[in-house]
């Protein structure tokens, strides 16, 4: 947990997020994210065995009462030439994306 | 805080003339002269103005006009309102003025002019986030918030500035600039609902829309001088909100005064069917109960929000609040959640790995910006995203990526987790004992712009008091409580357990009526 991020988890990082981080930006996120991940190495001071992890606190019992999932069913839903009106670039009916893979 | 008031009214003339010449003057003289400036002028109560549009001696046309004039006025020295929408508030205002000359009752809020943070829907009105990615987006829909707000007779006056998807802790991560604290305009409004926190203390509205994920709407309340709203999660609906880390994601009012926001939350709460994880719990009238006295109360001070770190002036004020809590009847004791120290990295670990699986959508395909210059798919995704967010949306999408990432999960995200429920059993043991807890909901008085944006490890440690109860899911609020040097803000976190919103108005309006 007190890993070292490098330059090239940066680089690897970004491309699993679809961030093209320009040449300038990398040593400042390095920094960063070396100075974060030391502090909240902090964690490593608990011992955490046998906690059930808390994803969501309508888990906990005292909050928002039992089970809040609703029933999965079928409603209508926005009209397609209402969601294309804001695309970047559509035909009406599908939105027009750059070539996905080069021939 | 009758005189506190009067002294702020006496302010307008000069505060006028120099809005109106701020606009001839260089950026240089003007900065020079900024810190010397107030805004701070009180709303109206809700009751004042409602007895006034109900009558007719006030129409809701004039009270919105008069709304957009100070803004007009205002909004060019603290940058508050990022849009207006002008010709909506105005054909509301019309509708209840018909309704007000037939002589029917009104609905709760019926004239009452509201601004929402700029990361709510609303229907055909620029939705940016504080972020270049969301150019030019129209959403076609409103957020259950704002439409509820308006069906109860909300007038809304525009969309409010912010950090860059809710991620900051001064307003300075917005793309459209930082929002400048009315009470000082050399430092920041808290954020990341700098705007809605601003807007209210400067009276550019009666009260506000924000959001609160680590501390966004109780930190800037609290450097503002204004009373902000921290709903239980699930409370109100997130539906139209625009996500950024969905398991602690809040919609939250701000008002002038505490019964005034507590009436606001009364009308934007309740279950929606489009928050899966809303809650079905019935809806008190908040505005009634707040009105109970605190007396007999249980109040909780916890030890560790009181350690090193905490402004020394912030304390007094603090002590000085809970001393009037003890005078008006409650009963305080001191009560312990030693992992407190632990929140603030589970919550940038967990915030940030949310946030990169909700930032993912932004990708030039749907709506929002789109680089124009890219020849393949992947080459736009990723020329659209670097071109779109800014450093810290960058730094967090990373960080989270990075905790999510093969091989760091179990030591970074499923870490954070179960801590998570170590500090969620702490708060639920102590409310056990005591009804409330009382905190400083910021370690500092507002501070001064830039100083803290070179470091983002001390920008998160802005967030020390407020960021454990968002991952407890339990709800608060921020009210005044005195000042500290310069007449500065300082504000009072009260806390209580899940769904027990009234018991923390309670608590709020017995520090707003010592007057401190």
């Amino acid at each position: 947990m007190t890993a070292k991020v490098t330059v090239e988890d940066v680089k690897r990082v970004a491309e699993l997020a679809h961030l093209e981080l320009a040449a300038e930006e990398t040593p400042a996120m390095l920094r960063d994210l070396n100075t974060i991940l030391d502090y909240v190495a902090e964690l490593n001071e608990l011992d955490t065995a046998g906690i059930v992890p808390l994803a969501q606190v309508s888990d906990l019992l005292d909050a928002n009462g039992k089970g809040v999932v609703r029933a999965d069913i079928l409603r209508p839903s926005l009209d397609r030439a209402v969601v294309m009106s804001e695309a970047p670039e559509t035909d009406q009916a599908f939105f027009k994306v750059p070539k996905v893979i080069e021939r | 805080m009758q005189p506190k008031q009067t002294r702020e009214d006496l302010r307008l003339p000069s505060e006028i003339k120099s809005a109106e010449t701020s606009s001839q003057q260089s950026s240089l003289e003007s900065s020079l002269e900024s810190s010397l400036e107030s805004f701070v002028e009180k709303p109206r109560t809700l009751a004042e103005l409602r007895a006034g549009i109900q009558t007719g001696t006030t129409k809701a046309v004039d009270l919105a006009a008069g709304y957009f004039d100070r803004i007009a006025r205002v909004n060019p020295r603290l940058n508050v309102y990022l849009s207006l929408t002008k010709e909506r508030a105005m054909e509301q205002a019309s509708a209840v003025d018909a309704v007000a000359a037939k002589g029917d009752p009104l609905a709760p809020l019926a004239g009452i002019p509201i601004g929402i943070k700029d990361v709510l829907v609303m229907k055909g009105a620029p939705a940016t986030a504080g972020s270049k990615i969301l150019e030019g987006y129209r959403p076609p829909y409103d957020a259950t918030a704002v439409r509820r707000l308006e069906a109860a007779g909300a007038v809304l006056l525009g969309k409010l500035n912010c950090d860059e998807f809710a991620m900051g802790s001064s307003n300075e991560n917005s793309a459209y600039g930082p929002v400048r604290n009315p009470v000082d305009t050399e430092r920041v409004p808290g954020g990341s609902s700098g705007g809605s926190a601003a807007a209210v203390a400067a009276n550019m509205a009666v009260g506000t829309l924000g959001s609160d994920t680590g501390g966004s709407i109780r930190q800037p309340a609290s450097f503002c001088g204004v009373v902000g709203v921290l709903p239980t999660y699930g409370r109100v609906s997130r539906y139209g909100l625009i996500a950024f880390a969905s398991s602690l994601d809040r919609v939250g009012p701000f008002a002038g005064n505490v019964r005034d926001a507590a009436t606001l939350l009364g009308v934007i709460a309740g279950h929606d069917p489009n928050d899966a994880t809303s809650s079905p719990a019935p809806v008190p009238d908040y505005a009634a109960e707040s009105d109970m006295p605190a007396q007999g109360l249980r109040i909780g001070v916890p030890a560790e929000y009181f350690a090193e770190g905490l402004d020394p002036e912030v304390r007094a004020a603090i002590e000085k609040g809970i001393d009037a809590l003890k005078a008006s009847g409650c009963t305080v004791k001191p009560v312990s959640l030693p992992h407190t120290r632990y929140a603030v990295p589970v919550y940038y670990l967990i915030a940030t790995a949310e946030a990169s699986a909700n930032l993912a959508r932004f990708d030039g395909v749907r709506y929002g910006y789109r680089s124009p210059s890219s020849n393949t798919l992947s080459a736009m995704y990723s020329n659209s995203r670097d071109q779109g967010f800014g450093a810290e949306v960058k730094r967090r999408i990373l960080l989270g990526t990075y905790a999510l990432s093969a091989g760091y999960y179990d030591a970074y995200y499923l870490k954070a987790q179960q801590v998570r429920r170590i500090l969620a059993d702490e708060y639920l043991r102590a409310f056990a004992e005591v009804d409330a807890i009382v905190t400083p909901t910021a370690p500092s008085p507002a501070f001064k712009l830039g100083e803290k944006t070179g470091d983002p490890l001390a920008m998160y440690l802005a967030d020390i008091y407020t960021v454990t109860a968002s991952l407890a899911g339990i709800c608060g609020v921020t009210v005044p409580c005195g000042t500290a040097a310069a007449k500065l803000p300082v504000g009072m976190q009260v806390l209580a357990a899940h769904l027990n919103e009234s018991t923390a108005f309670r608590v709020a309006r017995a520090v707003e009526a010592a007057g401190l």
